[in-house]
């Protein structure tokens, strides 16, 4: 697909429409104030259709196989319901397998995801509002270094950190995941383009001449401007932490440990070992809860997370 | 405000911009703040880093224990067919995947962008979601939806008496990876053109009008031009992440063994090296050449970008 078959529609239904050389010219363009419903384009919105159902149809099969029971799932068309709806069973069972394993894989995880996503929101908070906000010596090269860093593949990081860790008993207990969770380069490029809109430097010389002293002038008055930045920041660690996988695949070993993530991959797997029980519908249903929290909290927090990546967006 | 720097926009051009308007005090209280982050970084990633270096250069052996090699991991690396077929895979991949993802990324963006859609919203929202969705739930469920027990290939040969190949073999498997890396990260690479787009100043637009230019010209005078910086930073992302493949492999190869081998990526190779094969010194070694040459590549990315610029 090339942009040019995408935006042809738009152009030239904009064409045959005479409506926009009645206007003066100031309103003929996005967001202006003229009539936007005369503006829309079916064409185009049927296109992005495409694209949409594209992304929805696979969580629409989650939703409709993880009503199936695992023999639902083998003999039924899988873009549609079965005639017996298995759902509330498989969520009960999936609760209670294996004496109850997925809720305490479902609290690993919130642990993880609250110590790693908002310890790594909140140093990204701070740095980002440093080199926004500061001159200091160095501060060119904590840019050279972060980014330079961000370069290097999971293995080459994950196979000396498990080394080290297992050095210092670490591997095996939450520490293993928490600790490498709190860096997140992205997030600190994130807070350090907002902080730099969001904080005029005049609020923060007049803080100071009224004597407030950094860390006062921080969480008074640059902390609430912050706001929509570190929202967008929590998402993005929470959905990294939430999802991650390849650093607890090579922490723990103890099932007990687990976060949901990699517990899914074990009851997956479970079919293919000698002896093991299949349980894809609890696999299904399993994953089904693993993605709802996140997917309530993008839908819940969306108009902070999307003010907050397009920080400049509401000034012209 | 004078300057729109978003987060996407920004680049590498960004510090040097912002000098001006900061404090013009220079002094150490911004150690305060970035101080913890980097005491953290120093731990994750710096010692890490370095104790890779210093694995590379050794090697275990039966007898007598760890000996000093020199660049011998490096040599036998270079000459590893393995090391070079996964190398050759992510490579194949990288360069039909990334531009299929960022191209329908862009095209979305800019629809969302002109106005012109219906629901424009619901557009966003929904078609960011499966970023949300972790990468082992993303490939078990495209998985089965591939697999042929309960899958969709196998309900529509059932129902239609096709006989469609099967996405997980051999032929058809780096594709099937392709589409599930497509459908995580369509909506974040959109999300970050489109932030981008948003911040364009409007009276750029009204001058447009003024000249006459029509929408294609509009996207292809002033839209693309000013995302360059994001599209150079999507691009990036994507090549580091390509370079890194691991999740979905590694999770499709308990659905489909024969087709994914324990070298299938550089990433899988380095790991069932080391949690396999114990043989730590060369995995960290496999690991370091990918480091190199995914930061070779990123650098040549932003480089490129950068320099259409002028």
């Amino acid at each position: 697909m090339s942009v040019q078959t995408a935006a042809r529609p738009s152009s030239s239904s904009a064409g045959t429409s005479s409506q926009p050389k009645i206007r003066t010219p100031r309103l003929r363009f996005p967001r202006a104030a003229r009539s936007r419903r005369s503006r829309r384009s079916l064409a185009l919105t049927l296109l992005m259709g495409l694209v949409l159902l594209y992304s929805l149809a696979p969580l629409f099969w989650l939703l409709v196989n993880a009503t199936k029971t695992q023999d639902g799932l083998l003999n039924s068309f899988g873009l549609w319901f079965d005639g017996d709806f298995a759902l509330w069973d498989n969520i009960a069972r999936t609760a209670t397998y294996d004496g109850g394993i997925f809720l305490r894989w479902f609290a690993n995880t919130v642990l993880y995801v609250v110590l790693g996503a908002g310890g790594a929101t909140f140093l990204a908070v701070l740095g980002g509002y440093a080199l926004a906000k500061f001159d200091f010596p160095g501060r060119k090269a904590v840019f050279a270094v972060v980014i330079g860093a961000v370069a290097i593949p999971g293995t080459a990081l994950a196979v000396p950190t498990f080394l080290m860790f297992s050095q210092m008993g670490l591997t095996n207990t939450p520490w293993a995941v928490i600790i490498p969770s709190l860096i997140s380069p992205f997030g600190l490029y994130l807070m350090w383009t907002f902080a730099t809109e969001a904080i005029p430097t005049e609020i923060m010389e007049s803080a100071r001449i009224d004597g407030a002293s950094e860390a006062r002038t921080f969480f008074q008055v640059c902390l609430p401007l912050l706001t929509p930045g570190i929202v967008t920041v929590l998402l993005f660690t929470m959905v990294a932490t939430w999802n991650n996988y390849f650093l607890p695949l090579i922490m723990l070993k103890n099932p007990d440990w687990y976060p949901l993530t990699l517990g899914l991959n074990a009851w997956n797997a479970q079919a293919g070992t000698a002896g093991g029980e299949a349980i894809f519908n609890l696999v299904i249903t399993g994953s089904l809860l693993t993605i709802l929290p996140l997917i309530a909290a993008f839908l819940l927090l969306q108009r902070y997370w999307q003010s907050g990546l397009s920080a400049g967006s509401v000034k012209e | 405000m004078t300057s729109p720097q978003v987060a996407a926009r920004a680049g590498a051009a960004a510090p040097a911009a912002r000098t001006s308007r900061r404090a013009s005090r220079r002094s150490w209280a911004g150690w305060w703040f970035i101080g913890p982050f980097m005491a953290v970084f120093a731990v994750v990633f710096l010692a890490p880093i370095a104790y890779s270096i210093y694995l590379s250069v050794f090697r275990n052996q039966l007898i007598g224990g760890t000996a000093f090699v020199g660049l011998d991991n490096y040599a036998r690396a270079l000459g590893d067919p393995q090391f070079w077929s996964a190398l050759g895979r992510v490579s194949l991949f990288l360069a039909v995947q990334v531009p299929v993802m960022l191209m329908i990324a862009l095209v979305v963006a800019l629809a969302l962008d002109s106005g012109r859609l219906y629901g424009k919203s619901f557009f966003r929202i929904s078609i960011f979601l499966p970023y949300a969705v972790p990468a082992v739930v993303a490939t078990l469920m495209w998985g089965f939806m591939y697999g042929t027990r309960f899958g969709l290939v196998g309900n529509i040969n059932q129902a239609f008496g096709l006989n469609l190949p099967s996405p997980l073999s051999s032929e058809l498997v780096l594709a099937s990876i392709g589409n599930i890396v497509t459908w995580e990260f369509i909506g974040y690479n959109m999300l970050i053109f489109y932030s981008a787009l948003t911040v364009i100043p409007k009276s750029l637009y009204e001058a447009a009008e003024i000249d006459g230019a029509g929408q294609l010209r509009v996207i292809a005078a002033i839209k693309l031009p000013a995302i360059r910086g994001a599209i150079v930073v999507a691009n990036i992302f994507s090549v580091i992440g390509s370079f890194q493949l691991f999740n979905e492999p590694s999770i499709l190869k308990s659905l489909s063994p024969n087709t994914i081998s324990t070298y299938f990526t550089p990433n899988l190779y380095a790991f069932s090296l080391s949690f396999s094969g114990q043989q730590y010194n060369y995995s960290a070694t496999v690991a370091i050449i990918m480091g190199l040459i995914t930061m070779a590549i990123a650098y040549a990315v932003q480089v490129r970008g950068m320099r259409k610029e002028r």
